[in-house]
């Protein structure tokens, strides 16, 4: 991406990945909502996730971040900080 | 002589001849053929000498959801299609957390595969070596474990009384059965769901079949190509499908007024110590397994009406089964060979053969075996060719032989 994405865009990005890999439908992916807890995503697909935002938002996410990012409001911020 | 009996409730498969139980068993009782030209780009690419697959009528991305086939390997995908079609012919309902049919612990599964899931373990390779390990999947090893299928219908169904995943070539679906009826006989679980799955037809499964020269090449007439016991054969041909069977305790069965299609009644099994892909020349291992399934079945081969026969259409492989069934029976048993429509499902073989070899029972009825047109003159038996052939049966075996030297015999009853 040649411009920093907004924050709306990460969300948008990242309800598509997550309706790619987990099947859940993207308007259920709001900041709010716990991968795990609300969106029942294991850790296997959260590792399909991580990579598909890598590459879609060009930022690196090391397995130590990934293990902190437990809602979809804690990802987009990730992202949007380091991307 | 077995102490519990072992009845099926319940039977499910997707195949080369139809997506369900149904449109198999009325394909080959209509005769119909599942053998078709492959026509995939690798098969020109290699050069290879066999052009013939048996691939599933119904694809299972017409069955299962989008993301639950991006999570299973095809062979995955088919065990819990066929476990599905079972599970509800059983008259059971979809477990949930507050209602289970059958108490979870008192529930098993057995199901094998001769392979597992080998696409998935190339595929991923491939994505390795050319994209890196960020493009690997974190489902790979879960896809590619030959216990997965197994596995993945024991999460579906809700069953903790054990699952096991019986690897022996091409009579891992008969084995799943087999372990299945020991589960129960031993008292370790009231139900269990039992049979085999295999999709593997790939370029490398069939360069190396290939290479050990067991394939036929019959390449411009697909629909002959499978000849079991005819004198004109000259190999297998891959296919690919899976069959599930609830096998369950007759009391409980009967106790929720189940429909019963009939007894697994005894299972046999043996193993060559010969040769890997050679059956033993004397035939002595496939003798005693189906001696062994009559035995515990409590029956005597005059009992048995009918062999549904592995029957690969290998030249020395089917000369070698119709003598040991001789040996063990005696000439009064009336065969048929199912690989002359299914081609063959390898994992999956001896489960979907079950299920005829049990409708064989259930409905007076045994299919023929197609393409049977000059009977090799060393095959002595009665083989069942032309037009299926009505006949009042109680007790039939279904026979299922694999690379390894593997010999499973099961010994199926009427109700």
């Amino acid at each position: 991406m040649a411009e920093k994405p907004t924050e709306e865009q990460i969300l948008a990005g990242l309800a598509e990945i997550v309706e790619e890999v987990a099947g859940v439908e993207s308007d259920e992916v709001t900041a709010d909502k716990s991968f795990v807890d609300d969106l029942d995503i294991d850790s296997l697909s959260m590792v399909e996730i991580a990579v598909q935002a890598e590459d879609r938002f060009e930022v690196k996410i090391p397995d130590a971040e990934l293990a902190n990012l437990k809602t979809v409001g804690d990802a987009v911020s990730y992202v949007a900080k380091n991307a | 002589m077995s102490t519990v009996d072992v009845v099926v409730t319940g039977m499910g498969a997707t195949t080369p001849l139809g997506g369900d139980v149904t449109s198999t068993w009325d394909a080959l009782l209509a005769g119909k053929n599942g053998i078709r030209a492959n026509d995939a780009e690798w098969v020109s690419k290699f050069d290879l000498p066999t052009r013939l697959a048996a691939p599933l009528a119904v694809e299972p991305s017409e069955v299962l959801p989008r993301v639950q086939l991006r999570r299973l390997d095809r062979c995955e995908q088919i065990a819990i299609i066929a476990a599905r079609e079972a599970w509800a012919d059983a008259g059971f309902e979809r477990p949930t957390e507050e209602h289970q049919s059958v108490e979870p612990e008192r529930l098993g599964v057995a199901i094998g595969t001769g392979i597992g899931g080998p696409v998935t373990l190339l595929d991923q390779d491939d994505l390795l070596e050319n994209h890196g390990l960020r493009k690997v999947s974190p489902l790979t090893v879960p896809m590619l474990m030959p216990n997965g299928p197994a596995a993945h219908v024991s999460i579906d169904l809700m069953a903790r009384a054990g699952v096991h995943s019986p690897a022996s070539a091409c009579a891992s679906g008969a084995e799943g059965l087999a372990t299945a009826w020991q589960m129960i006989q031993t008292g370790r679980a009231d139900v269990v769901v039992a049979g085999g799955a295999e999709a593997c037809i790939h370029q490398i499964t069939v360069a190396g079949f290939a290479q050990s020269r067991t394939l036929s090449l019959r390449n411009d007439e697909p629909e002959r190509a499978s000849r079991p016991f005819d004198v004109d054969r000259d190999g297998f041909v891959l296919g690919e499908g899976a069959g599930v069977l609830v096998l369950e305790r007759e009391d409980h069965a009967r106790a929720r007024g189940a429909r019963i299609y009939g007894r697994l009644a005894g299972t046999g099994i043996t193993s060559d110590a010969y040769h890997i892909t050679g059956n033993h020349p004397e035939g002595i291992g496939q003798i005693n397994a189906i001696t062994q399934a009559i035995r515990t079945a409590g029956l005597s081969p005059t009992d048995i009406g009918h062999v549904n026969a592995h029957a690969t259409s290998t030249v020395v492989g089917d000369i070698g089964e119709a003598v040991a069934i001789s040996k063990a029976i005696g000439e009064h048993v009336v065969l048929t060979a199912p690989k002359s429509a299914l081609g063959h499902l390898v994992g999956g073989a001896g489960a979907v053969e079950s299920i005829a070899t049990l409708l064989s029972i259930y409905h007076g009825i045994i299919p023929a075996t197609r393409n049977l047109e000059n009977q090799d003159p060393k095959v002595t038996l009665d083989v069942v060719a032309g037009e299926p052939r009505k006949l009042e049966l109680t007790a039939a075996v279904n026979d299922s032989f694999g690379f390894g030297g593997h010999n499973v015999a099961l010994a199926f009853t009427a109700a």
